[in-house]
């Protein structure tokens, strides 16, 4: 199938383990760039470091495997020197929004056109394990042997507060969905962000009795519920799917381009 | 501009001159004193089409700037030293990378906050090894602002030359023809399998735009030819060796220095920016009093040229090296010359310029002739 021709078959296989999300979302991704259809020239993928940010290496675009939670940094100043450029930036939980927390709530408060995709697994997995600000209180992690005291993030919450102007969240459960999102996010113009909801059954399923992969993606199945339908009532412990916010902002390149015009009137 | 003297401040002199060298991305955050660099970005940048931006820290600046770089564009930040202190990872990656970029580091005195708005040249040791790894680095410094004009086009042009991140090391708070390099770009038509690791014979690494014809993957990980990560123990030693080996093979065409009167010296003043002046100083009225006084002026510290301080030194009786720290510098020409046990320390590390009477007063007591 033409999805093919965004996969890197040289660097195959992969590092993931078996049953992990990451490829599931590496798939819906190239499904819809595939539908998208955009010039592979056009596209650049940045990352950070950890399991998911090894999904840049892994497709046929221009990629970047950056340093821990800084990707959006990267991917801010090759946007902003070429804005004419789609940028994807897949990050991990941790790497987005522990070490790379600042990051992301400044490349969303400027509105720059990126699309973020945060792959939560609730854990560290490539380090075997530790909890992440996303792991929520109760998990059980190497570093919560006892289990974990710290309150979660919301990442849906904090994007929409930071200002990004497209928010979504779905999970590996339910990849059409998964990809259309990823296909509004990119065609969007401003910051998006997509936060998807990844099983990790080595580091979070084992230690948490959450099940293998099936059973997790399952949990997703039955512990989730489309914002907005029949079922989704205050109270009913469910996860909210769906896209949560979709506004039109003014976008941070094109801020700049007008500097540059207003500069050069003056020069 | 002719014949038209003006006074301007070290800071803007750089900013001047990475405009002259082409720079078209600054990315950086506030820290004194350096902030009137991106100021002059700020400023200027758009005038050119060119981007500034003032990213969340210091980390992310540098980052930012790494990023726009392989885009195709020379890119720079500038900074102090708690801002270079939080640098040094995304540094590193700029060496692994192999990314040219420059970072302006506008030094102050001692760690942590230290002294802001006073002078010291305490981040030459950090330069060369504040990060984490064994690697080659390029600094280089000035003493003077028509020096630092040069010194700042030519940090851009050994960038682009050799692929690396050059540092800049400013302790000035305050023409001719120039040439301007541009990086090395692929020939490599598209459609060509590409490697974008694969060095040529020289050492040299061509470059191809994100954006362009050529798709490949860019890692901090040790990575293959095409730019994959790879913990083969080959692959390994040999992008180590080539990291190491494209800057230390050509110490010779990076080391830029200055030297005055050091034919018939008896007494070799080794010193670098600022206090280099006060250096030159003592050395000019030594000389009107028949004394053989020598300058060398060091404007490439890293890598540390030994060879030619070696030769230079070769025939005086005393090396003394005039630096603003705890002999950072001192180390390395005391490992460079014949006769280590003639190599003295003249230094400040109060945060005050030392003058030309301190290096006088500090050589009457290595002379054994009392202050």
């Amino acid at each position: 199938m033409a999805y093919d021709d965004y996969i890197r078959k040289r660097f195959f296989p992969h590092i993931w383990c078996p049953g992990c999300g990451h490829g599931i979302v590496l798939n819906a991704l190239t499904r819809s760039l595939d539908s998208l259809g955009f010039d592979k020239n056009e596209m650049v993928m940045v990352s950070g470091i950890g399991c998911s940010a090894r999904i840049s290496g892994y497709v046929d675009l221009h990629s970047m495997h950056t340093i821990h939670g800084r990707a959006l940094a990267f991917a801010t100043g090759i946007k902003l020197s070429r804005p004419e450029l789609k940028l994807i930036v897949p990050m991990g939980d941790g790497d987005a929004l522990a070490i790379g927390g600042n990051h992301f709530i400044h490349a969303a408060r400027r509105n720059i056109d990126i699309t973020a995709i945060v792959i939560n697994n609730r854990i560290y997995g490539m380090t075997g394990g530790q909890y992440s600000p996303l792991s929520g209180v109760g998990v059980r992690a190497t570093t919560a042997p006892y289990s974990n005291i710290d309150p979660a993030f919301d990442v849906v919450e904090m994007a929409t507060a930071a200002g990004a102007t497209f928010v979504a969240r779905t999970t590996t459960y339910h990849v059409r969905e998964m990809s259309k999102f990823f296909q509004k996010a990119i065609l969007h113009k401003g910051f998006s962000v997509v936060e998807v909801l990844s099983q990790c059954p080595t580091n979070f399923g084992r230690r948490n009795k959450a099940g293998d992969a099936v059973h997790m993606m399952e949990s997703y199945k039955n512990g989730t519920v489309v914002a907005g339908s029949a079922d989704d009532v205050p109270g009913s412990g469910k996860i909210r799917r769906g896209v949560f916010v979709e506004k039109t902002a003014p976008e941070y390149c094109d801020e700049y381009a007008r500097i540059i015009r207003v500069a050069r009137k003056g020069a | 501009m002719k014949n038209k003297t003006a006074f301007i401040q070290g800071n803007e002199v750089c900013a001047r001159a990475a405009i002259y060298a082409g720079v078209g991305f600054f990315a950086g955050y506030p820290i004194t004193p350096s902030t009137e660099i991106a100021e002059f970005m700020a400023r200027e940048l758009p005038k050119r089409q060119g981007t500034f931006i003032q990213m969340e820290d210091e980390i992310s600046s540098l980052c930012a700037v790494i990023g726009a770089s392989l885009t195709g564009c020379k890119a720079m930040t500038a900074t102090s030293g708690p801002g270079f202190s939080l640098m040094q990872e995304a540094l590193g990656y700029a060496v692994m990378a192999e990314i040219p970029c420059v970072i302006v580091d506008v030094q102050r005195g001692g760690p942590s906050t230290g002294l802001p708005t006073h002078v010291m040249q305490g981040d030459v040791c950090q330069a060369r090894w504040g990060i984490h790894g064994d690697h080659a680095i390029v600094a280089m410094t000035a003493s003077g602002n028509q020096e630092l004009f040069k010194i700042t086009v030519d940090a851009f042009n050994i960038a682009e030359t050799y692929r690396t991140p050059v540092i800049l090391l400013l302790d000035i708070p305050s023409e001719g023809e120039i040439e301007v390099v541009e990086r090395l770009r692929t020939a490599v038509k598209q459609g060509v399998d590409f490697h974008p690791y694969l060095p040529r014979e020289d050492g040299r690494l061509p470059m191809s735009d994100f954006g362009g014809v050529h798709r490949y993957n860019v890692t901090g990980l040790f990575h293959d030819m095409w730019g994959f990560p790879s913990d083969d123990p080959q692959v390994v030693h040999g992008l180590l060796r080539h990291l190491a080996d494209k800057i230390n093979n050509n110490v010779d065409n990076i080391a830029r220095f200055k030297e005055y009167y050091l034919d018939d010296a008896d007494l070799v003043l080794v010193s670098y920016g600022s206090s280099a002046r006060s250096a030159l100083h003592l050395v000019e009225s030594r000389r009107r009093r028949g004394e053989k006084y020598g300058l060398l002026e060091l404007q490439t510290l890293w890598p540390f040229p030994h060879s030619i301080v070696r030769e230079k030194c070769a025939n005086a009786r005393y090396v003394a090296v005039v630096e603003m720290n705890l002999g950072q510098i001192t180390k390395e020409v005391k490992e460079a010359v014949d006769r280590p046990e003639r190599v003295y320390l003249l230094n400040r590390i109060d945060g005050v310029y030392i003058t030309p009477t301190d290096i006088r007063n500090m050589l009457r007591v290595i002379q054994g002739r009392g202050v």
